[in-house]
């Protein structure tokens, strides 16, 4: 791996998660802290018109449209405001896919769900974001295309804190964010100076598929998650554990056959694709050690 | 048994349960939904109850308002505004809530109308009182408070000559708000909506109770009375510079004393509360009001007393 020289940060890919606005909103002001002798680091902020709005996205979600289909898409009169500004992120930080794009991006992210702190990763074989320590969710189902805004750079990953309502700003995780990015930046030198990182084993969590909620004939949500569930991301969920109670109190079991791992546990921003959590399994996964070129 | 020192109250009759006044509060929103399907636990014999969703343009949206803050436009003005096209959605749904469920200070208005509310706010369930001479609410209050003992139901008292707002429950001759959290906007938890309806429980146990013609003897309660908003420190462009202290942030209802750290700038200096007393904070970090330039709330403890009250038809 050659040493990394063009390193980019993102807050506000969604408008209402505020931890990654502030900080962006700050580094935009003040880079200091994050200036590292053998590299850059640029700040920006990811959907402005939704962080003027505190609303997760205007037309779509911005984080799902860094897919081929939207990035070489003609452009049209009609088409919604972030499809516009995810060509024009890919324009200054990829091209997705060629060598001029930054090498590394950060995506900074708020969940209303207690994942604590959490980084996302596409896949296993991103060597560089498996050797940062923190809890690892793998979000690529096989086969699916990356279309989050981090995949416009050559590698990238995304910082998932919470639980944080939707426009709250909670100190203790604007500063853990914070603290997260600058040992990530660290990192990053240490590798560009040489510093042979070892192989090494680490448990993360690798995505399977989604739980929806149970709804009534008109769409509406039937039940919410059971109290036995809310609040228990990365806790093992076995078979026949309670997942949903409905409003007359019935509880409904998780029918799987094996132990999963949920996440995203009543986010309300997947309220409106009605999923009420992710299910994950736990892998051990042998990382080659890490050292530049 | 009768006392001088007792008042004798109408009976109340007409209940209403008010939920989606603000779309993205979901305890509300879906409790009174399940209620319309299937009213059961919410009746009472000698009474109507009828739930009602206030807002339903910003349920439907998952969104606090439209155009304005429901909860802030049953004053007089905007209750007697004339409608024209370009009116706020929420002003003419204003009129149109006054209509069924008023007028405001009318006779016909409904005898009672609780408004189910979320905030991302430690709160825990709190009771808003609109007026400290309510007799037959303050009674409410205390059995609802007795009733979920040892678990604390602070009571937030919001007359204050500019601070008061008019809510929508204010067209109701006892108006009652329910305040639940935290919960984010957008999000329904299971334990957050059973808090909620335990309080509505008790709270239409009280007026059956109070119907049936048992007397209730003179009460006293400790109840948190609104003094003071405390905006965000912000800069001259108006953005905000400093954030809710970590020793602050979830601390509803906790007293603030002089010296105690408050907001925490982005280069790590603290902002202390000066004050000569001490303070109980609330709404500590709502996010729906870093718009109405509030941080949190400052407020007082006092005790209130209420009348003994009893049904003027027993």
């Amino acid at each position: 791996m050659w040493p990394l020289s063009c390193v980019a940060v993102c807050g506000g890919t969604h408008g209402n998660e505020m931890s990654g606005i502030y900080l962006a909103k700050h580094w935009l002001r003040d880079p200091m802290e994050l200036q590292r002798s053998s590299f850059a680091v640029t700040p920006f902020l990811g959907n402005p018109r939704a962080i003027e709005k505190c609303v997760r996205y205007v037309g779509q979600d911005l984080n799902r449209t860094f897919t081929t289909e939207f990035l070489s898409s003609t452009e049209a009169e009609d088409e919604p405001y972030e499809v516009v500004l995810a060509r024009e992120i890919n324009q200054t930080y990829g091209p997705k896919g060629s060598a001029q794009a930054f090498d590394f991006m950060f995506d900074l992210h708020n969940t209303t769900a207690s994942m604590g702190t959490c980084l996302i990763v596409d896949s296993e074989e991103s060597l560089l974001p498996m050797h940062i320590p923190c809890p690892i969710y793998l979000y690529k189902l096989p086969g699916e295309e990356t279309y989050s805004i981090n995949s416009v750079a050559k590698a990238g990953l995304a910082l998932e804190l919470g639980p944080q309502p939707q426009q709250v700003v909670r100190a203790d995780l604007f500063s853990q964010m914070r603290d997260i990015i600058a040992c990530a930046l660290d990192f990053i030198e240490l590798f560009n100076k040489g510093t042979v990182f070892p192989a090494f084993e680490i448990e993360a969590y690798k995505i399977t598929g989604r739980m929806d909620y149970p709804c009534y004939p008109d769409g509406e949500i039937s039940a919410m998650v059971h109290p036995k569930l809310q609040d228990k991301d990365f806790l093992p969920l076995n078979p026949r554990d309670p997942i949903f109670q409905t409003f007359s109190g019935e509880e409904i079991l998780y029918e799987g056959n094996t132990t999963i791992y949920p996440a995203f546990i009543n986010e309300a921003a997947y309220y409106e694709k009605k999923v009420a959590f992710v299910k994950m399994e736990k892998h051990m996964f042998s990382i080659p050690g890490l050292q530049r070129d | 048994m009768t006392s001088c020192y007792v008042v004798h109250e109408a009976p109340v009759r007409r209940v209403a349960i008010f939920g989606g006044t603000h779309g993205n509060e979901l305890s509300g929103v879906f409790l009174v939904k399940h209620w319309q399907e299937n009213g059961d636990e919410i009746q009472r014999t000698g009474l109507e109850v009828r739930p009602f969703i206030t807002n339903p343009r910003a349920v439907k949206k998952c969104t606090r308002y439209i155009d304005c803050d429901l909860n802030r436009v049953f004053d007089p003005d905007n209750l007697g505004r004339q409608i024209t096209e370009d009116i706020p959605y929420e002003v003419r749904r204003a009129q149109e809530i006054n209509h069924v469920f008023g007028p405001k200070n009318s006779n016909d208005a409904y005898d009672l109308i609780f408004d189910l509310h979320n905030t991302t706010s430690n709160m825990g369930g709190t009771l808003i009182l609109e007026n400290s001479r309510n007799n037959f609410t303050i009674q409410m209050f205390n059995y609802i408070k007795n009733a979920l003992a040892p678990e604390c139901c602070p009571v937030f008292l919001i007359e204050h000559p500019n601070l008061k707002y008019a809510t929508t429950r204010s067209i109701a001759k006892h108006p009652v708000g329910v305040e639940v959290g935290p919960q984010p906007q957008g999000v329904l938890r299971a334990d957050i909506l059973d808090k909620m309806r335990k309080i509505i429980k008790h709270g239409l146990d009280f007026v059956h109770i109070f119907n049936e013609g048992k007397e209730f003897p003179p009460c006293t309660i400790e109840i948190y009375k609104i003094m003071e908003k405390v905006d965000y420190p912000r800069n001259k462009n108006g953005e905000i510079t400093a954030v809710i202290h970590p020793s602050l942030q979830d601390q509803d209802w906790q007293p603030l004393n002089n010296g105690d750290p408050i907001f925490l700038t982005v280069d790590g200096e603290t902002i202390n509360y000066e004050g000569d007393c001490t303070v109980y904070p609330t709404f500590v970090n709502e996010a729906a009001y870093y718009e109405k330039k509030q941080a949190f709330v400052k407020t007082v403890k006092v005790k209130l007393t209420a009348k003994g009250i009893r049904s003027s038809l027993s």
